[in-house]
Parts: C-alpha cells; sequence; structure tokens
C-alpha cells in the first residue's frame, strides 16, 4: 500500500518483540498513527508503555519485529544498516534528554557532525554557524559544552538537529534535564521552529506539561494505543 | 569525511587521555626500537665477520682434513707429503705457495708471564701465503724447518702481551710447552680482530711442532694447508688442479667423492652470510615480539576506549555515521598511536645502534652498526600494520554496535 503523500510519518500495525533469555518481552503490540507535515505530536506514557521503543523504530534507531513506517513516503522498516543511517542523517534531528553532546568539541563542531556524515565540506560552517544564530547561540560558536549552561547546551543540541533540515524532530524529554525556566525557553524555541521552519516536531515525554503544548497527543499503554487526545 | 578532519579528531581524542596514550605509544617505542636497534647489530656483526673473512684475501684456499660427503670411507688424513705433491706438481701450474699448518694449544711463557695459546708450526712460504710482513729479525727459514729448530716467530700483539715490548726482543727466549725457544722475528701489525687475529699468532718451524706439540695419532698429520693463487680470477682453476693432486695422493678411485674439503674466500662468505643471516632474523624476532606486545597493548587501549565511549558512538551512529566512518575513526585513532609510536621507536633505535657501536668501538671491537633504509621503511611498515591489525578488532566491534544500545549505554 502507498503512504499517502501529505503524512509525513504512516505508522502501521508497528510490533516490537524482544528476546530477554527465555522471555520474549512484547514492547510493542501493532500500533497505527500517522503524522501530518508541520503538526506539534507529543507521545506519552508511563514507563514501560513502550514509548522509548516507539521513538526508536521512529526515529529509525531500530527496526520493527513486524508491521510498516513510511517516512516522507519512503519505506523505512525494511531498509538496511547504512540506508538507515543516511535517512536517520537526511530526515530526522534527534534531541536527546541529556543533550549527547562531544565533550570535548566545541559547539559549532558539534552542530557540523551530521553534516560530516552528509558529505558537506564547502559550506559546512556557514551552515552551522547559522543554525546555531537561529538558536540564539551566535556568540558561542566557540565554547565547549562544559562551558555552557544546561540550557545553552540544549540549545546546540537542537542546533545540532535542525542543521540537515530534516523532516521531523524527534525530540525524547526534552526539558527532562533542566530547570523550569529553561525548560520553557527550549520549548518555545522548538515551537518556534515549529512555526517558522514547519518542521514537524515529535515529543516523547511523561510530562503534562510538556506534552500540552501539542496539537495531539498519543497516549501509549502496554504496547499499544491506549487514546489519542486532540487539543485546540 | 575527509583524512584531515578524521585525524583531527583523533588526536583530540587520544590527547584527552594523554597519560593513557603516552603509555600505549611506549609499547610501540620500545618495540619498533629493538627491532631497529636488534636489527642495526645483527648487521653490524654480519658486516665485521665478513670483513674480517674479506681480509683473508680472495686468492688464499684453504684445504682441510675430511668431507661432509657421506660416501666417503675411510678418509685419509693431508700431510706434509700432499703439501709436496702440490707444490712440486708442474701441471698445477695455478699454485703459487703451499703452506701446510700443524696446530696445537700449548703454553707459552716469559719470565713469570704465561698464557695459553694456539701455536701454529709452518713452513717458510706460509710468509707469502700470508702476505706477512716481518717488522725485525726472520720468518722461519727451510733450514730452521730441517732441522726441527727451537725457534718461534712472535705476531706483535703476543709480544706486547708476553714480553711487554715488540721491538728488540729478537734473541729472547719464550717456552712453549716448557721446552725454551729463542724469538727469531716479529711480524708487522696487521690488524684484525680478537676472533682472527694475525698480530696474536705464534709461528714455531713445522717440524718442530710435529715432535712437540701434542698430536693426534698420525704424526704426518697437518690440520690444513693453504694455498695461494698468483691471481684471484685463477681460484677456480687452482681448486681443480689442487683437487687432482691430492686424489692422486690419496689413490681415491673415479667416481669416489673427495675427503678433503677445498674452501675458498666465497665459501666463507657463504656459511659466515648463512650464519649472521640466521642470527639478524634472530634478533629482528626478539624486536618483533616486542612490537607485538606493543600492537596488544594499543588493542588493549583502544577496547577500553570503545567501552567508555559507547554513547558517543551511539551518538554519531543517531546522526547520520555509517558503520565504515565508525570504523575508520577508530582505526585512525590506533593507526596514529602505533605511526608515532613507530616514528619515535626510529629515533630510538637509531641512538641505541650509535650507542652500542661506541660501546663496541671502546671495548675493541669494531662493530659498524648501520641502520638501513630497509630496517625503517620495514619498521614503519610494520608499526603501521600494528595498528590496523590490532586497531580493527576494537574498530569493528565500535562500528558494529546498534544504536539503539549504544544510546542507551550509562
Amino acid at each position: 500500500m502507498m503512504a499517502k503523500q501529505q503524512d509525513v510519518i504512516q505508522v502501521e500495525n508497528l510490533t516490537k518483540v524482544y528476546q530477554m533469555g527465555e522471555v520474549e518481552v512484547h514492547a510493542l503490540r501493532g500500533v497505527s498513527f500517522t503524522v501530518h507535515p508541520g503538526e506539534v505530536l507529543a507521545i506519552m506514557g508511563p514507563s514501560g508503555s513502550g514509548k522509548s521503543t516507539l521513538m526508536n523504530m521512529i526515529g529509525c534507531l531500530d527496526i520493527p519485529s513486524s508491521g510498516d513506517y513510511y517516512l516522507e513516503g519512503e519505506k523505512v522498516s525494511t531498509l538496511d544498516e547504512d540506508q538507515l543511517a543516511l535517512v536517520r542523517n537526511q530526515k530526522i534531528g534527534f534531541v536527546f534528554q541529556k543533550f549527547n553532546l562531544l565533550p570535548r568539541a566545541t559547539a559549532l563542531a558539534n552542530v557540523e557532525l551530521p553534516l560530516r556524515y552528509a558529505g558537506e565540506n564547502g559550506k559546512r560552517k556557514d551552515l552551522a554557524r547559522e543554525a546555531l544564530e537561529a538558536v540564539g547561540l551566535g556568540d558561542r560558536i566557540t565554547h565547549q559544552p562544559n562551558e555552557l549552561s544546561g540550557g545553552q547546551q540544549q540549545r546546540v543540541a537542537i542546533a545540532r538537529a535542525l542543521v540537515n533540515n530534516p523532516a521531523i524532530i524527534l525530540a525524547d524529554e526534552p526539558t527532562g534535564n533542566l530547570d523550569s525556566v529553561s525548560g520553557d525557553e527550549i520549548m518555545n524555541l522548538l515551537l518556534d521552529l515549529n512555526q517558522n521552519n514547519g518542521t514537524t516536531l515529535l515529543i516523547v515525554t511523561h510530562d503534562p506539561e510538556v506534552a500540552k503544548v501539542a496539537e495531539r497527543i498519543i497516549h501509549l499503554r502496554d504496547g499499544q494505543v491506549d487514546s489519542e487526545e486532540v487539543r485546540s | 569525511m575527509n583524512i584531515f578532519l578524521n585525524l583531527k579528531e583523533a588526536l583530540q581524542s587520544l590527547n584527552a587521555n594523554r597519560m593513557r596514550s603516552l603509555l600505549t605509544i611506549l609499547g610501540i617505542v620500545i618495540g619498533v626500537a629493538s627491532v631497529i636497534a636488534l636489527l642495526s647489530i645483527g648487521q653490524g656483526a654480519g658486516n665485521s665477520i665478513t670483513g674480517e673473512i674479506e681480509s683473508i684475501g680472495t686468492n688464499v684456499i684453504y684445504i682441510l682434513n675430511g668431507s661432509d660427503d657421506e660416501d666417503v670411507t675411510n678418509p685419509k688424513d693431508l700431510t706434509l707429503r700432499d703439501a709436496e705433491a702440490l707444490a712440486s706438481n708442474t701441471r698445477a701450474d695455478k699454485i703459487a705457495y703451499v703452506a701446510p699448518v700443524v696446530t696445537g694449544a700449548s703454553e707459552i711463557s716469559y719470565s713469570d708471564k704465561g698464557t695459553e695459546a694456539s701455536i701454529s708450526g709452518v713452513t717458510p712460504d706460509y710468509l707469502y701465503v700470508q702476505n706477512l710482513e716481518m717488522a725485525e729479525g726472520s720468518f722461519i727459514t727451510q733450514s730452521q724447518v730441517e732441522s726441527r729448530s727451537a725457534v718461534v716467530v712472535l705476531g706483535p700483539g703476543m709480544a706486547d702481551s708476553l714480553l711487554g715490548r715488540h721491538a728488540g726482543v729478537v734473541g729472547q727466549t719464550v717456552r712453549i710447552g716448557g721446552y725454551p725457544y729463542r724469538v727469531v722475528g716479529v711480524t708487522e701489525a696487521k690488524g684484525g680482530s680478537a676472533f682472527n687475529n694475525p698480530d696474536n699468532n705464534i709461528y714455531i718451524p713445522i717440524s718442530t711442532a710435529q715432535t712437540r706439540l701434542p698430536r693426534s695419532s698420525n704424526p704426518d698429520r697437518v690440520q690444513f694447508i693453504l694455498v695461494s693463487v698468483a691471481q684471484a680470477e685463477d681460484a677456480d682453476a687452482a681448486i681443480d688442479q689442487i683437487s687432482d693432486v691430492l686424489r692422486t695422493t690419496h689413490r681415491i678411485p673415479p667416481r669416489s667423492p673427495n675427503d678433503f674439503t677445498i674452501l675458498n674466500q666465497q665459501d666463507f662468505l657463504d656459511v659466515a652470510s648463512s650464519i649472521t643471516g640466521v642470527l639478524t632474523i634472530f634478533l629482528g624476532g626478539i624486536g618483533a615480539i616486542s612490537l607485538l606486545v606493543g600492537g596488544i597493548g594499543i588493542m588493549n587501549i583502544m577496547l577500553v576506549s570503545v567501552t567508555e565511549r559507547t554513547r558517543e558512538i551511539g551518538l554519531r551512529k543517531a546522526l547520520g555515521a555509517r558503520k565504515a566512518d565508525i570504523l575508520v575513526q577508530f582505526l585512525t585513532e590506533s593507526v596514529l598511536l602505533s605511526m608515532i609510536g613507530g616514528l619515535l621507536g626510529i629515533v630510538l633505535g637509531w641512538v641505541i645502534s650509535v650507542v652500542v657501536g661506541q660501546i663496541a668501538m671502546n671495548a675493541g671491537t669494531p662493530l659498524d652498526t648501520t641502520v638501513t633504509l630497509n630496517s625503517i621503511l620495514l619498521a614503519t611498515l610494520f608499526s603501521a600494520a600494528v595498528g590496523i591489525f590490532f586497531g580493527y578488532y576494537p574498530a569493528d566491534r565500535a562500528a558494529s554496535l546498534a544504536p539503539v544500545e549504544a544510546l542507551r549505554y550509562e
């Protein structure tokens, strides 16, 4: 079945089974949903609900046991390792709870990293600098992560997620390691980017405060979609 | 990914664990330095041995008792008669001089100083075969051989150590095996090494040696016969003539093997170079073992590094790094470690070989420890190969990490 053109993400009956020794763990038991371009979607659920597993599938970090996943119309659930790497590089921007910056590299070098794997050489520094300016860190490009506050580090991570112009930004508990003030700033920044660039934003969180910025919230429970809540 | 960025990143990462990197490099430095130093020492030893053999001269042929041919039955000893036959045979026209030698170990003493030494019983022609010059007095004469005179000619080194001087010693009396001998001459210093130095030789008439030195059951036996040829090019022809003459005197039937061995300088060189070749390989092998240990050090530290940086690897994969990108990143680090170690090791190995050469020189054994371009190339290639070989497994492990698990790693 062809994916509908207007959906940026189309997930159909996705399952994931882990073999833990003798025991089979069903982390996902048939999840289906679609995401429209430019949408802000939150995925919520208690721990063990399968939201991390789902995020790994959507982020092309892991492959499903069964079911289909179309990203911008391309069936990615059957790609091999290197093809997945390319998809992650070109179409997905990750924002992690723990920022995951390279500790000994400057903000600029951190943002350059996805461009390097994309094979971009000529405009690499300029693009990285622009991305850092877009998140308000134009004056911090030579700082290393340990010279930046938590909020600033997460901004660098967002700049890194943005720099390849991805179809979706996947934010996993983006405010989990931040105080409430910088947490709000980060959420506002993500929403601004969504408004201005039209980048689809997926937020995985257990925090209702964070989830309430989303237009739609998918609640997961026991590896299945429990309920879908459409807001505003 | 461009190489320059890769190198820069690898250097940064090695620099972040400076002590660890330095210790790992040290392992390679020691390995490469020992390969370089030991190879150059082996080469130096080989050079000085072949140098000595070359100093024999290309126009001297050695005839030795016995043969290593298994078909020889009942071999006959070389005797003075064989030497006379070689010298007098008119068909053996390539032969210039023939010098049979009887050797034996005996105590030589002067007043209260004595030493155990090897004594050579020789004929007058020995002087010409070996190209010796007399510093004073004269060499053993034919009449001294005929009359079994108790006379001795000393090398200058031997004269020095025995009499305390090498000039004005003619007429002194030394004792060999308890018998008094009158010193009739001292040879000119010729130089050489501890291993074969004509300056330390002691010559007495061959007839005297046959009666007075401890001898084998056959009183006519000589240990070896030296033959010189007028022209070095005639050596091969001379060897054929010697063989013909000796087969006749030993009554060897046609098609039976010789019961004696004829060697010229080339034969000695071949034997020596095969021995020193083995020595060099052996020494190089010892060095290679330490290089191997250094390589295992690289592998060890890279495995630690991969484990420590699991999250970083996961992140890079999430950002789009392919398997090959991670592989190259970690291989660059291990090759960089081994190449830096290799370069420092070449310098250290060079220093060691120069120092060893100096020490050998001061000890009186010139050892030309040359570091050849070959051994430098060998060490460089070898250390790069060590980096790739021992770096590959950790790098492959890093590259094969599943991105999800790597990101989840605490």
